[in-house]
């Protein structure tokens, strides 16, 4: 049986020893795509952010439009910015 | 997380277990034929397994309700075996299965025509199984992860076709799915090293047309575009003489399938 790529997302959240792991994890909307990747997203809490698309899914060319539902990490020391780490369907 | 080695004992129960995959899997290659549903499939191989000891490692796996995957042409992976799905003549059918036995598991798949079937479908299946012998061939000690799955990728393109992002190879051993993922695409010399011991679920999965991916429901998955796809998958473990192929028996040799 075929393991699905996302399927150890959940697994991997909580590691300790990467710098990446401190991050807050929540859920938003994509508002409108920006140059240079970069995406406005709205929190669940309608916070607006600007996120960028993560190292590792624009290696494997997920795509991102306008609308879809993401997760973004935010950095405990600057919550405007964020990282988009997973597009659901 | 650390990727486990696995001793010759546990290749060997490893092994048992792939043998009675590769059982089923070659009964039901033979057995496949137009006007039957995916549920005979299913039946068949639960007909094989009756009072045989191990279990099914698909069954109940995240509320997976069947023995087999059973996925038609442009299924990709996952097919859960239906009394409406009739085979007809014309179709290719990729059957996955996995064993659980004395705690180690073993899984493999292979893609089978019913009846006669278009030259491109046979192509298709040809480039897919091809693609598996070679990176089978990538899995020897000092490789890359990345090796393999470029021996994938780099088969399946020249030939004009494309491998599924969305879904890996995988570790295998006391449980299904371990570590690493095996992408079907890669650079030479990425990723981590292969070591003696380690033993991998090596699955391409390939689309005739793009390589996009739609899931129908919570398991289902197929092409985006409607093309057909092709699955052939082993476990294979890493050994000082080679590759070694735990999902049939060592008498066997030649193309993976």
């Amino acid at each position: 049986m075929a393991k699905q790529f996302s399927e150890d997302k959940e697994k991997k959240k909580g590691d300790s020893g990467n710098p990446k792991e401190d991050a807050i994890e929540v859920m938003a909307t994509v508002i409108e795509p920006l140059p240079n990747a970069m995406f406005r997203v709205e929190l669940e809490n309608k916070h607006q952010v600007l996120a960028h698309v993560s190292g590792k899914m624009r290696k494997n060319f997920i795509r991102i439009l306008a609308g879809d539902k993401v997760a973004v990490e935010l950095s405990p020391y600057d919550l405007t910015r964020g990282r988009i780490v997973y597009r659901y369907k | 997380m650390a990727i486990h080695l696995r001793s010759a004992e546990e290749l060997e129960k490893m092994h048992r277990a792939g043998l009675v995959v590769h059982d089923v899997l070659a009964a039901l290659r033979s057995f496949v034929r137009p006007g039957l549903t995916t549920m005979d499939l299913e039946k068949f191989a639960e007909g094989k397994l009756a009072g045989k000891p191990g279990k099914p490692a698909f069954k109940g796996y995240r509320g997976y309700p069947c023995a087999l995957c059973t996925s038609v042409n442009s299924e990709i992976v996952h097919g859960i075996p239906s009394p409406k799905r009739k085979l007809r003549e014309g179709d290719i059918v990729s059957i996955d299965f996995g064993m659980e036995l004395d705690g180690y598991f073993a899984d493999s798949a292979v893609t089978v025509p019913v009846g006669p079937i278009r030259p491109e479908l046979e192509k298709l299946l040809d480039v897919t199984r091809e693609s598996l012998d070679r990176a089978i061939e990538k899995m020897r000690a000092g490789n890359r992860l990345g090796d393999v799955g470029h021996a994938v990728q780099n088969w399946v393109e020249q030939n004009g076709f494309s491998v599924v992002r969305e879904f890996v190879g995988h570790g295998i051993g006391t449980k299904m799915h371990d570590e690493p993922n095996l992408p079907n695409y890669g650079e030479e010399g990425r990723g981590a090293r292969l070591q003696e011991g380690m033993v991998i679920a090596v699955e391409p999965m390939v689309n005739a047309g793009g390589p996009e991916v739609r899931m129908r429901d919570e398991w289902v998955a197929e092409t985006a575009d409607g093309s057909p796809s092709a699955h052939f998958e082993h476990t294979v473990a890493v050994t000082a003489n080679g590759p070694w192929i735990l999902t049939r028996p060592k008498s066997v040799t030649g193309p993976s399938w």
